[in-house]
């Protein structure tokens, strides 16, 4: 399973209703580092597949979910299960220090 | 066993790799959990020699790793936690593993430096940053302002009017750092205003910027001054402390002698954790060459 691409309009059923924990990489096109995060997060979708739904939401394009969770610093990835945020990591880091904050997040 | 063990990955430490690993030296580098450096936090970058239309900063260095595997360098994305240098060969850990090696070359850069203030810390990404060209579209029509004097502060500032309604310049002195053409760009921008001989003591706001507490340093008055975004350029802590031993100067700096070398043998330094000089990603380079032939040949006279 690929990443998700979260909208505002899907983000309630597929991210917070959600059965699995999620991890929300919030990006936008204009920024940097973010793609840098990009592929990581790509990669993840396929390590955790099945265990944790990962999947990116454009700041741009969903000003609503990323307003609600006071997004204003990009890359922030953040950890959610049962519909409440764990973890927020803000600014662009290495697939190892994901790895690390979500295991973290999910108590593992 | 490597022969060279290089801690940090910004454009030093990528560059001491691409050179030692050409020299067929077996090459580790212990990139860090934020791998790349400063300029994973930059967009374009215009004045890198090679790239006529500028390159964006995460590409570059993007570019220099996959240089550096190319040519045969291990990377690993860990933190360097703890080192040993008080004997040879030298050990340096991870959170995982521990590695030896021969040589080593510090390239740990230099990490931004907030202001250390209430109300700061649990606001960062909330409102305060240190990343303009990250951040500047969520101030889209937000007044906002900018700490520092130097070259920094006056990019931020220009960066963030493409976005923000007002962009202030607060400074504690009243002459700037920062050269006269960035001074003057950020002048000549009707955007950009100044309050100098100030220091900001608190920000304000629960869960996010509202405002800050100014003290006139002149007068010592204090007032309350509105805003919804802070951008810290004050300058750079030099990521030094992991490295026991290793002589520093005051400011935390490595003190380099006679070419790239430390005070221990075989430990040598590169980039901005020694160089608050230039800072540039080009010079960081540069020292990472140097360094990584400094190495060479010391491994060289090692085996005579």
């Amino acid at each position: 399973m690929a990443d998700i691409t979260f909208t505002d309009s899907n983000f309630k059923q597929q991210a917070l209703e959600n059965n699995l924990p999620v991890v929300v990489d919030f990006w936008a096109p204009w920024c940097g580092p973010c793609r840098v995060v990009s592929p990581i997060i790509e990669e993840l979708a396929k390590e955790y597949e099945g265990k944790l739904v990962v999947g990116k939401l454009n700041v741009d394009e969903n000003t609503q979910t990323a307003g609600e969770y006071g997004v204003m610093s990009i890359p922030t990835v953040m950890v959610f299960r049962d519909g409440k945020p764990l973890k927020s990591m803000i600014g662009a880091q290495g697939k190892e220090s994901y790895k690390k904050a979500i295991s973290e997040a999910l108590g593992q | 066993m490597y022969d060279v063990i290089i801690i940090g990955s910004g454009p030093s430490g990528l560059t001491a790799a691409i050179y030692n690993t050409r020299a067929s030296l077996k090459t580790l580098v212990v990139a860090g959990l934020k791998w790349g450096g400063q300029l994973m936090l930059t967009t374009e970058v215009e004045n890198f020699p090679g790239f006529p239309e500028g390159i964006q900063g995460p590409d570059l260095m993007a570019n220099m790793r996959k240089q550096a595997e190319h040519h045969g360098a291990e990377i690993v994305d860990m933190d360097a936690v703890s080192v040993d240098f008080s004997k040879r060969p030298f050990t340096v850990k991870t959170d995982e593993k521990e590695y030896q090696g021969k040589a080593v070359i510090i390239s740990t850069g230099a990490d931004t430096k907030w202001l250390g203030v209430p109300g700061e810390q649990e606001k960062i990404g909330r409102g305060i940053s240190s990343c303009a060209p990250c951040d500047a579209p969520f101030f889209r029509e937000k007044s906002v302002i900018v700490a520092g004097g130097g070259d920094s502060a006056m990019e931020e500032a220009i960066v963030l009017t493409r976005f923000a309604k007002e962009v202030t310049i607060i400074h504690r002195r009243d002459v700037f750092k920062a050269s006269q053409v960035m001074i003057d760009k950020a002048k000549a921008n009707p955007k950009i205003k100044f309050i100098l001989d100030s220091t900001i003591e608190e920000v304000l706001g629960a869960e996010k910027v509202t405002g800050v507490k100014l003290k006139d340093n002149k007068t010592g008055e204090v007032k309350e001054l509105s805003t919804e975004g802070l951008f810290v350029a004050i300058g750079h802590i030099p990521n030094s402390k992991v490295f026991p031993g290793i002589d520093v100067d005051e400011k935390g700096f490595i003190k380099a002698h006679d070419h790239f070398h430390t005070n221990i043998e075989g430990v040598f330094v590169a980039g901005d954790v020694y160089d608050h000089q230039y800072m540039q990603a080009v010079t960081a380079a540069g020292f990472g060459c140097a360094a990584a032939l400094e190495a060479e040949r010391w491994l060289e006279a090692q085996k005579v």
